[in-house]
């Protein structure tokens, strides 16, 4: 599918690296090969530097060492970069909001933390704010709903962005969740530290997902997603979880987010 | 005789209050604060601008605090009233309870206080003889259960008009039983007719204060019952109890933090009552205490000053942080275990009680940012969690199995190449283990969170790996 509408980019095909993120990486990388779609269908030329991990579970845990030390490493990775790009508002706000935080004291290291968090951008928000995108050519046959990730909708302003962008997808329904800016509960190592308390807060979104009646929930991180699909599907839900690139590079033809591959057919 | 903490058990104390389908029920009210803040916010254009010029009042406050005090302590005297400093829970107690026998004190009229709560002043009036009555309706009701607040605004959140009912049945014995108590307003209606008789007999009234003002020596409060001016006038004395950080400059600076505290903490423009006390009775005054006290409690905080905390101190006690917080709404306030809960219980708490103690709290955050997003005097509250994990694993207080989990973790993660083969492997095998349904009912390492939710299995090989396959690459 093409894209139809982009505008040109502050530069003709910038080098962008994708910064994956290991969820993605790991668990799902069809959203990495749906961001590539969408970074090329915009004029992108995109690279994929050798990563592991923005260093969040440790920040987040306290452990500031680790974290410095994968920041340095993400840095150095996509030095040759125009951009760096990362389907995630989570993975993206550590690299643009704490990575400059981590080397307070270091002026060196903190300025290259700062040129890089200057260039570096959430998967959507860098389609729409920086490189002009203003539809894209997908199709989906369904209503969806879109839940804002905390991290992207507070840390980077991520919230007009998507729903520009899923207004123009054809033939989509989107709805609205009541308290969509309330979390969904995942936060990274709290999901499994605090199993019950997360399971109380993802119990209530899982509730405000089904009144609002879509046939699947999107977000723009595979974290809260991954929560999100757990509880439907335990809850025997019918409502399906994906990653919202998957939809607007027309890519949702696949399993959902936890979902096994059909049975061939006969 | 201090509040007794049960923050390090928070784990097993939000399991009972998940369990609690009272509890569950009551709570579902706290969201009713997120949609009123937001409609007080979005009637008044300049109220983010208030914000920041609220946070600039408070940290030049904090920053010459030891000159505002003395400022504030001078005009108290001026205007005839008497300033005790009070460097822990403990002496706090001894003054107050001095100043009480001096009086001759049986009885004792109590405004909404956070303050005393801290220092656990009700048990100590008790044991001196002397009969604290709360006056606050939120408070009485707690009172009458014997229970802490659950928040630090509306501290009876935690219950529903049944249970109020139930407990005034309980405790107002000499009322007709047959009365009909189903309507809130016939609730507040007995409060206030109880209440009466113990305002007019009391012989001190103990209020807290939200701004000690140092240009003029006032105290102030807001309420919205008015307990709070029946408490400080009617008695013959009137003894504040706040701690170092409620100083403001100005009457006018006071008046801009008045301007977001009552739209942050309920979504009103106003408090029903602000009511400002200087000094005692003056000649000529139809009423009035004879005597006025400020007892101004340390217990921690001047050694906040200075550090990376010293933000916890711009506080206001609106309460807004807590009632757009996903773990707050899911556990209540008793499950955080001491005096204050919510964001801003879980970044004081360890300031005040000691990480060992309050550790638990500032962990137990899906740093989602809510929180900060709505603090009126923008105190970075996830950071500060944040700060409070970076000093137990400074400390080694994290959890072994954390600790551990991540050094493994990080060994990977530094090693791409290592890292790449290892994901790459684990992925595959995961994706074998899952094929099927392609996710996980229960996996012994993530029982966390297969206990409550499938988890997903990964689709085969990593991204990166089927990257460098497609564009050719070397490995």
């Amino acid at each position: 599918m093409d894209m139809t509408g982009a505008s040109p980019g502050p530069k003709s095909q910038p080098r962008v690296g994708l910064f994956v993120t290991c969820l993605v990486d790991i668990i799902r990388p069809s959203v990495g090969f749906a961001a590539v779609k969408l970074l090329e269908d915009a004029g992108c030329k995109v690279v994929v530097p050798s990563q592991t991990c923005c260093g969040q579970p440790a920040y987040n845990s306290g452990d500031r060492g680790s974290a410095k030390i994968l920041a340095r490493q993400a840095i150095d990775a996509f030095e040759d970069c125009d951009y760096v790009v990362a389907p995630s508002g989570s993975c993206g706000g550590m690299l643009i909001k704490h990575y400059p935080h981590l080397f307070a004291g270091e002026p060196d290291l903190a300025q290259r933390a700062e040129r890089f968090a200057e260039k570096t951008h959430e998967l959507i928000s860098f389609l729409v704010d920086v490189m002009g995108v203003k539809k894209v050519a997908a199709r989906y046959e369904g209503t969806v709903a879109y839940h804002d990730s905390c991290a992207g909708l507070r840390e980077l302003g991520v919230k007009t962005q998507p729903r520009r962008l899923l207004a123009g997808v054809e033939g989509l329904t989107l709805v609205e969740l009541s308290d969509a800016e309330i979390c969904c509960g995942f936060g990274g190592l709290f999901a499994t530290k605090y199993g019950e308390l997360s399971n109380a807060i993802v119990a209530r979104k899982a509730d405000d997902i089904r009144s609002a009646e879509p046939d699947t929930v999107l977000a723009g991180d595979l974290g809260c997603l991954m929560n999100m699909a757990g509880k439907l599907q335990r809850d025997g839900s019918p409502i399906k979880a994906r990653h919202v690139a998957e939809i607007l590079a027309g890519m949702a033809d696949g399993p959902a987010i936890g979902e096994g591959k059909p049975e061939p057919a006969r | 005789m201090s509040v007794v903490a049960t923050s390090a058990n928070f784990k097993d104390n939000a399991h009972e209050a998940l369990t609690d389908a009272r509890l569950q029920g009551a709570m579902s009210f706290s969201r009713n604060f997120v949609g009123r803040r937001a409609a007080a916010a979005a009637r008044l254009p300049e109220f983010d601008a208030l914000r920041d010029s609220a946070r600039a009042i408070k940290d030049h406050t904090l920053a010459n605090l030891d000159l505002y005090l003395e400022a504030y302590e001078r005009k108290v005297r001026a205007s005839g009233g008497e300033v005790h400093y009070a460097q822990d829970a403990d002496e706090a107690r001894k003054i107050i309870i001095a100043l009480c026998k001096s009086m001759g004190a049986k009885s004792v009229t109590k405004g909404k206080s956070m303050i005393a709560e801290e220092i656990d002043l009700n048990h100590a009036l008790e044991a001196a003889g002397i009969e604290p009555v709360e006056t606050d309706l939120g408070e009485y009701i707690i009172q009458l259960r014997h229970e802490a607040p659950s928040h630090i605004i509306a501290p009876a959140i935690h219950l529903t008009a049944k249970d109020v009912e139930q407990e005034f049945r309980k405790a107002h014995r000499d009322l007709s039983p047959d009365r009909s108590l189903e309507e809130p307003e016939q609730l507040l209606a007995e409060a206030r007719q109880v209440l009466r008789a113990k305002f007019l007999a009391a012989d001190v009234g103990i209020t807290g204060a939200n701004f000690l003002v140092a240009e003029t020596g006032t105290s102030i409060i807001v309420t919205n019952e008015g307990n709070g001016d029946l408490t400080q006038i009617l008695p013959q004395a009137h003894i504040v109890i706040a701690s170092i950080e409620k100083i403001v400059p100005t009457l006018e600076d006071a008046a801009q933090l008045l301007r977001v505290l009552a739209r942050s903490a309920t979504g009103q423009d106003a408090s029903v009552y602000t009511t400002l006390s200087t000094g005692p009775r003056r000649p000529g005054d139809p009423d009035g205490p004879t005597a006025y006290h400020v007892v101004i409690l340390d217990n921690g905080r001047s050694a906040m000053l200075g550090g990376e905390f010293e933000h916890m101190l711009r506080c206001i006690r609106c309460g807004a942080c807590m009632n757009h917080c996903p773990v707050y709404q899911a556990v209540g306030g008793h499950a955080y275990g001491w005096v204050y809960p919510g964001p801003m219980g879980a970044v004081l708490t360890p300031s005040l009680i000691g990480v060992a103690e309050g550790g638990q709290l500032p962990n137990a955050s899906t740093f989602c940012g809510r929180c900060e997003e709505v603090c009126p005097v923008r105190i970075p509250l996830p950071g500060l969690m944040r700060h409070w994990r970076e000093r137990e694993f400074e400390r080694r207080l994290s959890p072994a199995p954390l600790r551990y989990g991540l050094g493994f973790w990080a060994f990977f993660a530094n090693r791409p190449t290592l890292y790449r083969m290892a994901t790459g492997l684990a992925a595959r095998a995961m994706h074998l283990a899952g094929r099927n349904k392609g996710r996980f009912a229960w996996l012994p390492f993530a029982a966390g969170w297969t206990r409550y939710r499938d988890l997903a299995a990964p689709e085969g090989a990593t991204f990166q790996s089927q990257w460098r396959a497609r564009s050719g690459a070397v490995r």
